[in-house]
């Protein structure tokens, strides 16, 4: 029979238990499971440390690398310069071209089906009256953006050389984005839409010297119709994005081009 | 005293050690040059030592010892000024510089001085994590924002598409208001082309209009001012076409009429 001696003595099985169970945390955030799943950038297979050399390569070693360069001015990342209003802009462009590419699952673009399309997807797709909605908003939004983006870049002088021809470009851009908007408009073939379409196309109609042409270019006929309904809806969902990328990519390559963002005041 | 720059200096460093290296190797080669070598005092009071030391490599010397021969073969009377003065000329490359340079620096031109720097030293810094954490907290925001307010509010539709009925007041959408607004004080064409038209054009043309090269707040008063007030102006037009324009376009008090405005 062993002598117990003091050093043989445990504690009590409640105080073991609640030393253990706080070392349990720290046991397994330190174990090799733990840490191979978890480790700081785990989705590089080298990992990720924090160096300037890595902060680089993440620029240059991805697609963004298109879109950014690895370093900008320090004043160019301050939120009060520039508002986030361009970048918004183009982020409010994606989110459009997602909700976009949702509803026209769910979307005929003739006469007789098209407000039926969509109450339906307002009544019975799941998420259809969400996704419509936002779809609704951000392209309010984007135009609000746009003017936005627009007068922040004059108030900044940033369309002075060498930035004039990308101020054009913007233009175009905006030009190009109420034209997105409005042949939008037309799409859900409601009362709200096609008077709306109704009084802008008419004072398109009054155009010097072609004015009709024009008009009957915009509707595909005299009147507003199924035929004007298939080319706004074409225009919206192909063309107008279409030839919007393109600037866009023009736009963003010459901010690069013409020495990054303007400024500092 | 000029700092030489690096590179100027690497380079001179290597022309010195190539020159001491072929040196050797024609030292070894030609055993009539095996004498020791002289100073540079030595070599500088001497002229004729240069052949002695061959401190040029020996076929570069017989070429041009061939070519003074040549020249002076060549001469006749007339020109025998014209080829003293070749061969003074071609005469002088055989004398060597200080430690045997066959050239040498004869000045620094610093940069900056004949070359125009364009690009100064700015302050930057990464896009990641500096730039891309604003835009990904931006459209975090935006989408949350756009969520959130789509969940509460609900885009119009209203009853299907009616040619025989009109409804009172017919609006166009909220950013051609401002054009409607002109159409009640303007003949169609001048609300609804020319005027939009003219302005479209002149905001393309604002950057070759505007040729103030500044762009400080500051030294741009009549520009800021002027767009401005074209801004304001449409801003109004639009609120007015928007919130104060009635069952035949005609002007109401919002508070009064109510609301005749859809988004």
């Amino acid at each position: 029979m062993a002598i117990d001696t003091d050093d043989d003595i445990k504690p009590p099985l409640k105080e073991r238990l609640s030393a253990q169970m706080s070392n349990l945390g720290k046991d397994i955030q330190g174990s090799q499971a733990w840490s191979s799943i978890f480790r700081p950038g785990s989705i590089f297979r080298k990992g990720y440390t924090d160096s300037p050399r890595n902060r680089s390569y993440v620029i240059m070693n991805s697609v963004l690398y298109h879109l950014h360069p690895v370093k900008v001015k320090r004043h160019a990342v301050k939120v009060s310069y520039t508002l986030c209003l361009g970048g918004l802009t183009f982020f409010l462009f994606i989110l459009l071209t997602i909700t976009g590419i949702f509803l026209m699952f769910f979307y005929r673009p003739t006469a007789a089906a098209a407000w039926d399309d969509i109450y339906t997807l307002q009544a019975s797709v799941t998420f259809g009256l969400l996704v419509r909605n936002m779809h609704r908003w951000t392209a309010h939004l984007m135009v609000l953006t746009v003017f936005l983006h627009m007068a922040r870049v004059f108030y900044h002088g940033a369309y002075k050389p060498p930035r004039e021809f990308n101020w054009v470009i913007g233009v175009i851009l905006l030009t190009l984005t109420l034209l997105l908007s409005f042949t939008g408009y037309l799409l859900p073939w409601d009362q709200l839409a096609l008077w709306a379409v109704t009084v802008g196309t008419n004072m398109m109609g009054y155009t010097p010297v072609f004015g009709d042409q024009v008009r009957f270019v915009l509707l595909g006929g005299f009147d507003i119709g199924t035929d004007t309904l298939l080319r706004w809806y074409v225009l919206h969902v192909l063309m107008l994005p279409f030839v919007a990328v393109i600037f866009m990519a023009i736009h963003f390559w010459r901010v690069r081009k013409d020495g990054g963002i303007s400024g500092p005041l | 005293m000029v700092e030489v720059p690096e590179h100027l200096r690497k380079r001179a460093e290597e022309a010195r050690a190539k020159a001491e290296a072929s040196k050797a190797a024609a030292a070894g080669e030609t055993p009539a040059s095996d004498e020791p070598e002289m100073t540079e005092e030595q070599a500088a009071t001497t002229p004729d030592a240069g052949d002695a030391a061959s401190k040029i490599p020996a076929h570069l010397l017989e070429r041009s010892r061939a070519a003074k021969a040549a020249a002076s073969g060549q001469a006749d009377e007339p020109a025998a000024v014209a080829s003293a003065a070749a061969v003074a000329a071609a005469a002088a490359p055989a004398a060597t510089g200080p430690g045997g340079h066959t050239q040498r620096l004869l000045t620094v031109v610093k940069s900056g001085s004949i070359q125009d720097v364009k690009s100064m030293p700015q302050d930057k810094v990464h896009v990641w994590p500096h730039l891309l954490v604003v835009e990904f907290a931006a459209a975090l925001f935006i989408t949350a924002f756009s969520t959130v307010f789509s969940i509460f509010v609900n885009a119009p539709l209203l009853e299907l598409a009616n040619f025989n009925e009109t409804p009172n007041p017919s609006k166009a959408p909220w950013y051609f208001l401002g054009l409607q607004e002109l159409l009640t004080m303007f003949h169609p064409m001048v609300a609804g082309v020319t005027i939009p038209g003219i302005g479209i054009f002149l905001l393309i043309l604002a950057p070759y209009i505007d040729k103030n090269p500044s762009n400080k707040p500051e030294d741009r008063k009549f520009a800021i001012s002027l767009m401005t007030i074209h801004l304001m102006f449409w801003a109004v037009l639009v609120m007015i076409g928007s919130f104060f324009r009635g069952p035949g376009f005609n002007f109401v008090f919002p508070w009064e009429a109510g609301l005749f405005f859809e988004l």
